[in-house]
């Protein structure tokens, strides 16, 4: 019995475990070989990972609170994949750092509240997980003690960040108050299209747009992303919407399926400003972190296409998306993180003739940058098409329209990028960076990633096996 | 029924020395050489291997030769219905050509090792022929129409490549893009044909095609009659579509302009390319689709005039020419127009279907003599370094086996018994005889020119007069070992191919049919090569007035002829004064001004936008928070009014 629980609540267990054994080499042996801690993080994310492939749990715990099955599984360990690359990425910069082990304890809870807020079966639980995933990782925000411009960016995100839990729980209370209940069924069973409900509902998307920095919620994301570390800017822009993106589908058709007219146009919309918006700051902007913030402003305008049809096609497309997506963005991050560390240079046009000096970083960031803005034969390229084809197989025809002429500008501003970086010349580069080996396996599985996906058709049916639409 | 699969190993060994001499070839550029000749020796060993199994020992069932699918795999399904595979067939068109073009194939990468000595770029060379060779044998043994195109442009493509080979040379670079450019315009047509045929057809398997097409009862073949466009069924359309692709590859009027420049290449390319293989590929396109074309007469007379018309017109401009590879070059054209006309003349059933068998006959044999031709005449270039005749003559001394096989290949072509050109054309002729008079008479004519034109490269190359060395010294014998031994073994091909009793392998409907001399067309053949082959004798055996005397006599036809009847100055002028001033120039101008225009337009429209909202973004956290709450309350707007 007792197995049969743990086995359903394995990442959390063993997260926790994790986060146990951190405090007590915290407390006991503050000495301890940095490398070795670092290496027992690292592993312990991969046992999390591994343990996601032993057997297909599928149950419910504390009366409904807490759900587990194939999906959430799936959902689990593509998050906790991401946070190994990122952590991986980040091994060289903890060296250095006196906190790493406060780093990776606030890393491990905010992945313990990632993993509650998937799993969530009653909006209370999912409240508690969205806000043990975004508390800490304000903290973690704030972790470039010396530049003030993190603790900037910390506050601006915990502010917006309190205020959209507190348009959430307004939402809630409105939920609670129209069908008597928190949890997830009986709220669907309950829920009527009155205004009560309605704007109970309208106020919960808010709370989504927030974590997923949909536009105008999203004002918080650049000055966040450029003042915060570059691990954790990669954090918030793959694992953390990610997560937000898998719990939002989930919610959204399992609870609020029925009333898919209600909220469809409303969720057209956000898409299209979002990804329109997203662009035309990216364009402008000169710092390489700014600009992939705005780009990830943009992806997430992409995948609410395919939110918006609201059909199994377009959660397989959604999940398949994302992991491309934590691919091309890991790999982007890391090149811009290998050489932040290195020189601290974080402009564009610091990175002019970089190829001259570094041609392996370069031709991966170009790499990753096709593969953000979708250029074939990478990954990219196959999850956009996925994206769209869900989302024109509802007849979604406007949106379509928009999204392909943002794809246009977006190809615009990568490919300046890989300009500055092949074609422009500079009086003195960035010198020779030999990175290091944490970092270059991170690259390299990137670029395998974002190379291969794209061709190995048995993912998407796995994932397509695994989705569910209205 | 022994399993062929093994005959994919055709297939791969060419495709791997292509790689393995491409990617390593660098590194070891004599071995290249030697690695290319024994690859293309073990695909001919396969091939004759598999002609004895498919036509001696698996023999017949049920009187036909059947049609085997070697290898067939599924390559892209679109739909239930609409599926491309990817197959290796084997019939008996397809084993005969396997023949013709793995043992020519093999000449020439021997001949190669020699001419070709010494070369800079000797391992691209030879990759860039194990490319073709693939590309061809793939075309050969195609399964299905698509398939067959896509290898019809890989054949191209590799053309292209050897004929610019050597591309620092301004002349090699135009030939190549003529070459490529003219082919490419034909396979337009080609790749119409197939989308209609197949549309009608609903497949793009060569059996299956056949089997509906040959279906007179069923509804495809009545749809594809009924269905018409200006005037002319879609069948008809489809058919005379895919010929004017064959007609591209095989230099037929009007695309023929592209075959006497490709002459730029090396030799031994012009051997393979230009007179075995590739140039033949649109007679066996259309032998490919014979039994639809047999119940298309129409398009079939427009094979057969535009064969007879290429073969005279081909051989009017080979008499004037001066450089012998030119010569050559028409000559070829000339003999694929008698092919082309053959199978125009030909029928489906049984002995109407003469022609069909004498035209494979034909390219059978012609491919061994021509490829002779051309390589004695590279052995007469290597020694002489010039194409022209005038820079011969009196060889025979100098070069006694080029001029004993080059007069064997001479009289071979002139149709001269018992030699095999003879037996191939004397059935050609027979065939035109019983279905066309007036082609039969064209046919005739040609012959008799042929005979004089080649008597007179002949004569003008080995006799003539005595050869002087223009200054220079003699600084090497006649030809290597490796040039020669190809001159030897296609000589005795050529002299012993019309043996073969190639009528009862060969034929449209697959029986059998009884071949025999017909004596009338035999003779009449004979006479008209003699009397071609006494009047080059009596024209050039010395130098003398007399061909001086006679072209002035001819004056202006005379000019035409030699300029080849300006056919090319008149696509010159088409295209250069109307093509380029009427749709160039203006499509130049949208390009530029409205295309670029709407580009700039939407660029300068996104800066702007992108300049005017930048203030959104001020970095006040209170701002923000403004912002999140218009958000707010705009969503809920949306969804609880449902607008």
């Amino acid at each position: 019995m007792i197995l049969d629980y743990l086995s359903l609540m394995r990442f959390e267990v063993l997260a926790l475990g994790a986060v146990i054994l951190l405090l007590l080499i915290k407390v006991f042996s503050e000495k301890m070989n940095i490398s070795a801690i670092l290496g027992f993080v690292n592993f312990s994310l991969l046992v999390i990972l591994g343990a996601s492939f032993i057997g297909r749990p599928h149950g419910s715990m504390f009366g409904g609170m807490f759900l587990n099955d194939g999906t959430l599984m799936l959902e689990k360990s593509i998050i906790t994949f991401a946070t190994l690359l990122i952590s991986l990425q980040a091994n060289n910069w903890l060296k250095n750092h006196s906190s790493y082990l406060e780093f990776y304890l606030l890393l491990f809870s905010v992945l313990i509240g990632m993993y509650f807020m998937i799993s969530s079966g009653n909006f209370l639980m999912f409240y508690l997980g969205l806000e043990m995933a975004t508390i800490p990782l304000a903290a973690l925000a704030a972790f470039d003690f010396n530049r003030i411009r993190s603790a900037e960016g910390a506050g601006k995100m915990i502010l917006s960040s309190a205020f959209s839990s507190a348009i959430l729980l307004f939402g809630l209370s409105l939920l609670y108050g129209t069908t008597g209940s928190l949890d997830f069924g009986t709220v669907s069973r309950n829920f009527t299209s009155g205004s009560l409900s309605l704007l109970g509902l309208s106020f919960l998307l808010v709370g989504f747009a927030f974590k997923i920095s949909a536009v105008p919620f999203h004002f918080w994301t650049a000055d966040t992303y450029e003042g915060s570390p570059v691990a954790i800017a990669t954090f918030l822009s793959v694992v953390s919407k990610g997560a937000a993106f898998f719990i939002f589908i989930t919610i959204l058709y399992k609870v609020f399926g029925a009333v898919y007219e209600k909220w469809i146009h409303a969720l057209t919309l956000l898409s299209a400003i979002t990804m329109t918006i997203g662009n035309l700051f990216a364009m402008r902007q000169l710092n390489i972190k700014r600009f992939l913030a705005f780009s990830s402003i943009t992806q997430a305008g992409y995948i609410l296409i395919a939110v918006a049809s609201g059909t199994k096609e377009g959660m397989a497309s959604i999940i398949y998306f994302l992991l491309i997506y934590i691919f091309s963005n890991v790999g982007a991050f890391t090149v811009v993180s290998i050489i932040c560390d290195k020189t601290g240079k974080d402009d564009i046009d610091d990175y002019k003739g970089l190829y001259k000096t570094n041609p392996k970083l370069s031709i991966a960031m170009m790499i990753a940058l096709l593969s953000l803005a979708g250029v074939p034969p990478t990954a990219g390229f196959f999850g956009k098409l996925f994206l769209l084809t869900s989302g024109a197989s509802k007849g979604l025809i406007v949106l379509l329209v928009i999204a392909s002429l943002n794809m246009v500008i977006s190809l615009y501003y990568y490919l300046k990028v890989v300009k500055v970086m092949f074609v422009d010349k500079n009086e003195n580069p960035i010198e020779n960076i030999s990175s290091h080996i944490s970092a270059k396996i991170v690259l390299i599985i990137c670029l395998i990633g974002i190379l291969s996906i794209g061709f190995i058709n048995c993912i998407f049916e796995y994932i397509h096996a695994l989705s569910f639409g209205i | 029924m022994v399993n062929y699969s093994y005959i994919s190993f055709v297939l791969i060994i060419p495709l791997v020395v292509f790689l393995i001499t491409g990617l390593f070839g660098k590194k070891m550029p004599g071995l290249s050489g030697i690695l290319g000749a024994l690859g293309m020796l073990g695909a001919a060993c396969l091939s004759y291997f598999v002609a004895y199994q498919y036509f001696l020992v698996d023999g017949r069932v049920d009187g036909i030769y059947p049609t085997v699918m070697a290898f067939k795999q599924t390559w892209l399904q679109f739909t239930p219905s609409l599926k491309i595979d990817i197959g290796i067939i084997l019939d008996p068109i397809a084993v005969m050509m396997l023949v013709v073009v793995t043992t020519v194939s093999f000449m020439v990468h021997l001949y190669s090792i020699g001419y070709m000595h010494g070369e800079e770029r000797y391992a691209t060379y030879y990759s860039f022929l194990s490319l073709f060779s693939f590309s061809m044998l793939g075309l050969v043994v195609s399964s299905n129409i698509f398939q067959m195109y896509m290898f019809w442009e890989l054949v191209g493509v590799s053309s292209f490549l050897l004929v610019g080979f050597y591309f620092t040379k301004p002349s090699a670079v135009a030939a190549a893009k003529k070459a490529f450019i003219v082919t490419r315009f034909a396979d337009l047509g080609f790749l119409a044909g197939i989308l209609i045929l197949s549309f009608y057809s609903e497949s793009l398997d060569f059996q299956t095609i056949i089997h509906n097409m040959m279906d007179y009862n069923g509804t495809i073949f009545l749809n594809a009659n009924a269905a018409s466009f200006m005037g002319v069924s879609a069948l008809t359309w489809a058919l005379c579509l895919i010929f004017i692709g064959g007609a591209g590859k095989s230099a037929m009027f009007p695309f023929h302009i592209w075959l006497p420049d490709a002459m730029e290449g090396p030799t031994p390319v012009s051997a393979l390319i230009h007179a075995a293989t590739m140039v033949v590929a649109g007679v066996f396109l259309v032998a490919r689709l014979f039994p639809v074309y047999s119940q298309v007469p129409a398009a079939l007379d427009v094979v057969m005039y535009v064969g007879a018309f290429s073969a005279f017109f081909a051989a009017i401009i080979a008499c004037t020419q001066t450089d012998i590879k030119r010569v050559l070059a028409y000559s070829t054209m000339s003999q694929i127009g008698y092919m082309m006309f053959a199978l125009g003349v030909s029928g489906y059933w049984g002995e109407e279907g003469l022609g069909f068998t004498a035209s494979m006959f034909h390219l059978f044999t012609h491919a061994m003599f021509k490829a002779l031709l051309f390589l004695g005449a590279g052995a007469v270039i290597h020694y002489v370094h010039s194409n022209e005749m005038g820079d011969m003559g009196g060889l025979w001394k100098k070069m006694p086996i080029t001029h004993i096989v080059f007069f064997i290949a001479c009289l071979a072509i002139s149709g001269v018994p018992p030699l095999s050109g003879f037996f191939s054309k004397e059935e050609i002729l027979t065939a035109a005889y019983q279905h066309n008079k007036i082609v039969y008479a064209v046919g005739l004519l040609t012959a008799c020119l042929t005979a004089f034109y080649m008597f007179r490269l002949f004569l003008m190359i080995f006799w003539n007069k005595e050869y002087k060395a223009h200054g220079r010294t003699e600084h090497h014998g006649e030809a290597p070992m490796t040039m020669k031994l190809p001159l030897l073994i296609l000589a005795i091909a050529t002299i012993f191919a019309g043996i073969i009793p190639f009528s009862m392998y060969v034929s449209a409907d697959g029986t059998a049919v009884e071949s025999h001399i017909h004596l009338r067309e035999a003779s009449m053949a004979v006479a008209a090569g003699a009397i071609g082959i006494f009047s080059a004798f009596f024209l050039y055996l010395k130098k003398n007035e007399r061909p001086e005397m006679i072209s002035s006599a001819f004056g202006a036809l005379y000019r035409t002829a030699y300029k080849k009847f300006y056919v090319d100055e008149l696509y010159l002028f088409v295209t250069k004064n109307m093509i380029f001033n009427f749709i160039a120039v203006p499509a130049a101008w949208i390009d530029r001004n409205v295309v670029d225009g709407m580009m700039d337009l939407i660029a300068a429209v996104t800066e702007n936008l992108s300049d005017s909202i930048k203030s959104i973004q001020s970095g006040k956290i209170s701002s923000y928070v403004m912002w999140f709450f218009v958000g707010a309350i705009l969503l809920s707007m949306m969804i609880v009014y449902a607008l």
